[in-house]
């Protein structure tokens, strides 16, 4: 599959930016023995851009990192930074701030002087350094655990010292290889919006990596959907989730039902009702239509062709499991409020909404 | 509960019992030594030998191979440490970070002296000395060499141990990507955090080259222990005193060097 590539987009908002350079990555590829981990892989950052890597593990995501931060060699392609190929530069020499998932921070040094240490590799004056290292430490909100060695804090905390630490030299590029998969779920969304808070103060070009589909679509202005060491589809987060390129796209990004069709041009029938296809859709004959559960509407109706398996109460939305009559379940939203007016059993009728979906042939 | 009691004690009685045994088995030895040296020649006790011993201008006139074994076996102490740490931390740092397949094959090489006895190495290691004698004159230091494989297996033990306790690869990358050169990468981010492995490498070196005779007699050289036994021909009981005062040198020695071990570590938790 060839990656689809959206435009970059050239106005870009936000109070730091205009201080960012493009990164380019063209045709990488890098094999493992058999295993290709990056297969092709190209992709375009925007100066400033906040741009989110997403796939299952395995997919080249950490590969392609490590290759843009010159820990890992292609065998083959280009990494431009700024416009200068940097394929050869050596990983110390390339100005990157890397955050890695976890137990990076030297545990000889305190927060200060992990954040001071690539300031001191600069040769920058000591007066300066405090200074930038107290600026650091304020940006991420942890002057008061400055003196602490990493086993004195919470992983939170470590990962936060390391942002700071990554983004003390002022690098060209900021890389995250999962820093806030190893912190439990609570932590996980502060940091993250944190994450993006000082990024956008910033305005540093940064690449993050994650296998989560929600944080992914949480941060980032685009995101790259990647599977098999090549990009998938690189959109911002509401095109990739309502105009995904690929059957894998719709699958990996939020919850999508797979129900029979029959495609006709730029529409097809579902359930009786008429769907606006979307570009690249297979366009003839019997298609599975990825559609969304919020692109089906449910009404109770003792004359209905589906039948209620189970409703669950989520929260700030209600989830509708139904069988049709010809045997396929469907996955639907309904509002919280209607959610206790459903029982197993009963009969209603699944309507889909005129949102663009995307058909694949029925094989796929 | 009762019953608990009763195993717990019986536990400690035989902990006790151990401990006794042992410190039996360490204490008999030198307990012998002191009584040796000590005899008067008519029956009853003397210093005697144990003045001579520690009157240094007496020593150098007469016994000047005690001198000698002294100077080299300090000498060798320190080349063996050097050459061993700036030989194998680097090794092995880089073969966690770069090659992780031959591993196994670093750590079975490393180990393999502890198979060979030491008269098999020094049948392997005599051609190569000769020519070392012939090029780099007759120096016992190059002694050093033989015993960096001597001490190979106790020091990678102990380093790996050290590198296994770190995230070696995750500290090294995250170094390089803030700008650091390898050379710092080893001195300011690697070292710091082994320093206890470090240590106890040096440690067991220390111990080995310090009790080392078979190797060095049997290439005619002078060190320590090669020096007390010529002495021990001419006067036991002066041997015997000598290599009860450099057992307990060695062992303040040894001491010292774990104690400086442990006071930094201690030190850091207590700034924290
Ligand atoms: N050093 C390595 N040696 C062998 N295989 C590797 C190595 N690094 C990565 N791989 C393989 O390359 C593929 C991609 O890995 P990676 O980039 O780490 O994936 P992700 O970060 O998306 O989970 C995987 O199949 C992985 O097993
Ligand atoms: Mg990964």
């Amino acid at each position: 599959m060839s990656p689809t590539r959206t435009p970059v987009p050239d106005q870009m908002t936000g109070t730091g930016r205009g201080r960012g350079v493009a990164v380019t990555l063209s045709d990488l590829r890098r094999s493992y023995g058999p295993i290709r981990a990056l297969d092709g892989l190209t992709l375009d950052i925007a100066p400033g851009e906040f741009v989110a890597l997403l796939g299952p593990s395995g997919c080249g995501k950490t590969t392609a990192l490590r290759v843009l931060a010159g820990l890992d060699d292609a065998d083959s392609g280009r990494v431009e930074v700024g416009g200068k190929d940097i394929t050869s530069v050596p990983t110390s020499a390339r100005d990157m701030g890397m955050v890695f998932q976890a137990y990076s921070l030297f545990p000889h040094m305190t927060a200060r002087q992990n954040v001071e240490f690539g300031l001191q590799l600069r040769r920058i004056p000591s007066a300066r350094r405090r200074e930038r290292v107290a600026e650091m430490l304020d940006l991420v909100e942890l002057s008061d655990h400055a003196d602490r060695y990493a086993h004195q804090m919470s992983g939170g905390q470590q990962q936060r010292v390391a942002l700071a630490r990554a983004l003390a030299i002022e690098p060209q590029v900021l890389l995250l290889d999962e820093p806030l998969s190893a912190l439990d779920a609570k932590v996980r969304v502060q940091l993250r919006d944190e994450i993006r808070r000082i990024q956008l103060e910033v305005g540093t070009t940064t690449l993050f990596v994650t296998h989560d589909q929600e944080e992914a679509l949480a941060v980032a202005d685009r995101v790259g959907v990647m599977r098999a060491g090549n990009l998938e589809q690189l959109a911002s987060p509401h095109d990739l989730y309502a105009r995904p390129a690929t059957a894998f796209v719709a699958d990996f990004v939020g919850l999508t039902n797979r129900l029979h069709a029959i495609a006709e041009g730029d529409h097809a029938i579902l359930l009786g009702t008429s769907v606006p296809l979307l570009p690249g859709s297979t366009q003839h004959g019997p298609a599975l239509l990825l559609i969304r559960p919020e692109s089906i509407e449910v009404t109770a109706d003792p004359t209905g062709r589906a039948t209620v398996i189970t409703a669950s109460f989520l929260g700030s939305t209600g989830r509708l499991h139904a069988v049709t009559d010809s045997g396929e379940t469907v996955v639907a939203q309904i509002d919280n409020d209607t959610v206790a007016t459903f029982y197993p059993g009963d009969k209603v009728t699944l309507v889909p909404r005129p949102n663009p979906a995307l058909a694949v042939a029925a094989s796929e | 509960m009762s019953l608990h009691g009763t195993r717990r004690r019986r536990q400690a009685g035989f902990r006790w019992a151990v401990v006794g045994v042992i410190g039996l088995f360490f204490a008999l030895p030198i307990v012998a030594m002191v009584e040796f040296t000590t005899r008067a020649p008519g029956g009853g006790r003397t210093l005697d030998t144990w003045a001579t011993l520690f009157n240094f201008s007496v020593i150098d006139a007469d016994y000047p191979e005690l001198q000698h074994g002294v100077l080299a076996s300090a000498g060798l102490t320190l080349l063996t440490v050097t050459i061993m740490l700036v030989m194998l931390v680097p090794t092995m740092t880089w073969v966690r970070l770069r090659l992780p397949g031959v591993r196994r094959l670093v750590e079975f090489i490393c180990l393999l002296p502890l198979t060979i006895p030491a008269i098999v190495l020094v049948v392997g290691l005599a051609p190569v000395y000769a020519w070392v004698a012939y090029f780099l004159g007759e120096s016992s230091l190059w002694l050093a060499l033989a015993y960096v494989i001597l001490v190979l297996p106790y020091a990678y033990r102990a380093l790996d141990a050290g590198l296994g306790a770190i995230d070696v690869k995750t500290l090294a990358e995250s170094a390089r990507s803030l700008g650091a050169g390898w050379p710092t990468v080893m001195w300011r981010i690697i070292l710091p955090n082994v320093r206890t492995a470090v240590l106890s490498a040096a440690f067991l070196s220390v111990a080995l080259v310090l009790g080392e005779f078979t190797i060095a007699s049997l290439f005619s050289r002078d060190n320590l222990q090669v020096a007390i036994n010529l002495l021990g021909k001419r006067d036991s009981s002066l041997a015997i005193a000598a290599a009860l005062a450099f057992m307990i040198l060695a062992f303040v020695v040894l001491l010292a060097m774990s104690f400086v071990g442990s006071s930094r570590r201690s030190s850091r938790s207590e700034e924290s």
